[in-house]
């Protein structure tokens, strides 16, 4: 019989070694898994590259790794926010990587990834900073850039529901980033609301397939911003 | 009328996202990028549905919750709570921006650190910062079928925002269609920058003062805005 729940979050991270890829979904604090997350800053594997849209957004997001010091190299959009101090002190000392990645450019590299797509072209942030260095070709006499896929050793996503094969189902804006991350890791550890029978979720409803997923953790409570790391 | 006195001048900034919303046309999909242009979503115009996207994954954004009944699994670009209208959606982030690069998005609404005569955005870094903050701007500025800036005409310092080159980093060369400022309207042609309309009480000498650029006025418009008829 199958069964991906894990016991608790702990459990589900234990098996993190240092110098992991990591992707972790949301959009702030929408979407994201947070009891993930405290338990991988509890379990303390280091050199780690964390790809996520937001840092610093919320104390318990990425934010929480960076400043325990487990993070060698962020992949992101938007790294601003009340919890980015870390992350720029971090920076300035050299000690971390910052890739910043137009957001779609970053969604489609994941979904690339997760697709067997090693690397696509696309015409966004060309004639910008951020597509310096980068191959380019003319499509339509419009320069693109060559833009390559993003894959995990692990991803940590949100949903609402699960069954206990791993479909999953979301709840509004909390879907952002993770069906795509779902895809695009060896190992995808979901954090969901409530798990239940295979079968009691519409198979016309189901977003996240259970193919994509690999280990359920039941999360204790809803985010609530808590601060998991002493400031 | 010297510089300093610009904040109180010219339409407020719920005047002014009542003005952009009056030139968005019934069934468009438009984005609306973080921050002011967020105050759009309030004033469409009666009789009009025009659908609004949010870059996080979702179409028929609606205005803000009431006290009480917000939902932090229901936001905007800026992750501030929100609603959504009946006949809204939600999707994936990589949907989201197929929506955004593949050309399906009528007009995107968006902020602006610098703007230049040639439509060419800065909107993502500042000169010289540890950390910019791109998010989709630089998808949408790509996809989108027209670009609407929704500022302040000049920066907090009261620097000029409009310029003849952009000295901050690119978001994407040659992209704006039209800026909206507490000032006027203002489009981007082949001719350079045009005029189209001024803010009660705002002289044509008075924008010039304000931007670092040339400007014309547009021949056949009345150029001083009658009073905004958007219902809230």
């Amino acid at each position: 019989m199958i069964q991906k729940k894990f016991e608790n979050a702990a459990k589900a991270v234990a098996d993190i070694q240092d110098g992991a890829t990591l992707l972790v979904g949301g959009f702030g604090g929408s979407g994201l898994p947070s009891y993930l997350v405290a338990a991988l800053v509890e379990q303390g594997a280091k050199d780690l590259t964390v790809v996520s849209n937001n840092i610093g957004a919320v104390s318990d997001g990425v934010a929480a790794l960076i400043s325990n010091n487990q993070v060698r190299k962020i992949i992101c959009s938007f790294p601003v926010g009340p919890h980015a101090d870390d992350l720029i002190e971090r920076l300035k000392k050299g000690t971390i990587e910052l890739e910043i990645a137009p957001q779609g450019t970053l969604a489609e590299r994941i979904r690339a990834g997760g697709a067997g797509v090693p690397a696509f072209y696309t015409p966004t942030g060309a004639h910008t900073e951020l597509g310096e260095g980068k191959e380019t070709r003319l499509f339509d006499g419009q320069m693109h850039l060559l833009e390559h896929a993003i894959k995990g050793d692990y991803a940590f996503i949100k949903a609402h529901r699960a069954d206990r094969w791993g479909n999953l189902v979301y709840r509004k804006t909390q879907r952002n980033f993770n069906p795509v991350m779902a895809t695009a890791a060896k190992t995808t550890i979901a954090e969901v609301n409530e798990i239940v029978e295979v079968g009691e979720i519409d198979p016309e409803t189901i977003v996240t397939s259970s193919v994509f997923v690999h280990r359920l953790v039941q999360a204790e409570a809803q985010h609530e911003g808590k601060v998991l790391v002493n400031e | 009328m010297s510089k300093d006195q610009q904040q109180v001048i010219g339409w407020t900034m719920p005047e002014l996202a009542s003005r952009v919303a009056m030139d968005l046309e019934d069934g468009w999909f438009v984005n609306l990028g973080i921050g002011l242009p967020t105050l759009v979503a309030d004033f469409i115009p009666e009789g009009r549905e025009i659908i609004f996207h949010s870059e996080n994954g979702l179409l028929g954004l609606g205005p803000k919750p009431e006290p009480g009944e917000e939902d932090m699994d229901l936001v905007n670009a800026g992750k501030e709570p929100i609603t959504l209208r009946p006949g809204g959606s939600y999707f994936s982030q990589s949907e989201s921006f197929a929506m955004i690069r593949g050309g399906h998005l009528d007009a995107a609404v968006l902020g602006a650190f610098q703007v230049s005569e040639y439509g060419d955005l800065a909107s993502w870094k500042l000169p010289n910062a540890t950390l910019g903050r791109v998010g989709g701007a630089m998808d949408l500025t790509v996809g989108s079928k027209r670009v609407f800036l929704f500022m302040q005409h000049t920066s907090n310092k009261g620097e000029a925002k409009i310029v003849e080159e952009c000295s901050f980093p690119l978001t994407a060369p040659r992209c704006v269609n039209r800026i909206y400022t507490n000032l006027a309207v203002i489009d981007v042609t082949d001719d350079g920058l045009v005029v189209r309309e001024l803010a009660p009480g705002v002289t044509f000498e008075y924008v010039q003062e304000c931007t670092a650029a040339p400007l014309k006025l547009h021949a056949s418009s009345d150029m001083q805005s009658e009073a905004l008829k958007v219902q809230q």
